[in-house]
């Protein structure tokens, strides 16, 4: 086991980020289960890909900084990289869905 | 202290398994192709955050690199997905 004699300042942070990640990650996941719609099921399972991940990453940073000895950031670019990527698969699947769900007709009609 | 800390990796491990779980229940169930295309996006998102819980464990950096190739491979793959579903072709002459 890696994670003993970690400071203080690491380990609170970490831990409270890692219970808020996975509470929020599968509390999206449940919803994108229970919802009734496509279109409402599009919205959880975002909280889980924006926020969750960022709690996760956070805590990771940390943790990794906390054991090098030294700031170690390299966990922002999967951060940095899932900010931008989520808001494009979001709209295209949204445009995909909508286009396949014949609403588009009735727009132009 | 760690001891904490290791208990909180566990529970997240697990919170991930369980929302892993929800989205094979959605991948299957799933009535149309854009619940199921969903439900993959979901999948590997987890899938991801389960692999750095095991980097957690393990102190390894090769569970970040793997990490960052499955956020990769699974927006292009997404990203195919939901333009075939749009236009009947992902990439257009």
């Amino acid at each position: 086991m890696t994670l003993t004699g970690l400071p203080l300042w690491a380990t609170v942070p970490a831990t409270l980020l890692l219970i808020a990640g996975g509470l929020l990650t599968l509390t999206g996941s449940i919803g994108l289960v229970r919802f009734k719609d496509f279109f409402a099921r599009m919205h959880p399972p975002t909280m889980g890909t924006t926020l969750g991940t960022a709690c996760v990453l956070v805590a990771s940073m940390l943790v990794s900084s906390a054991l090098v000895h030294r700031p170690a950031v390299h966990e922002v670019l999967i951060l940095l990289f899932l900010f931008i990527t989520a808001p494009v698969t979001a709209m295209l699947l949204m445009r995909a869905a909508f286009y396949r769900s014949g609403a588009r007709r009735h727009v132009n009609d | 202290m760690s001891l904490v800390l290791d208990y909180a990796v566990w529970f997240a491990s697990l919170c991930f398994v369980v929302a892993m779980l929800c989205a094979l229940v959605r991948l299957f169930v799933g009535p149309h192709a854009q619940d199921r295309v969903l439900a993959l996006d979901t999948f590997y998102i987890n899938g991801m955050l389960s692999l750095l819980m095991l980097g957690f464990r393990a102190g390894s950096a090769f569970y970040f690199e793997m990490a960052l190739l499955i956020a990769l491979f699974g927006f292009a793959s997404t990203i195919a997905l939901a333009k075939f579903l749009l236009r009947g072709e992902v990439i257009e002459p």
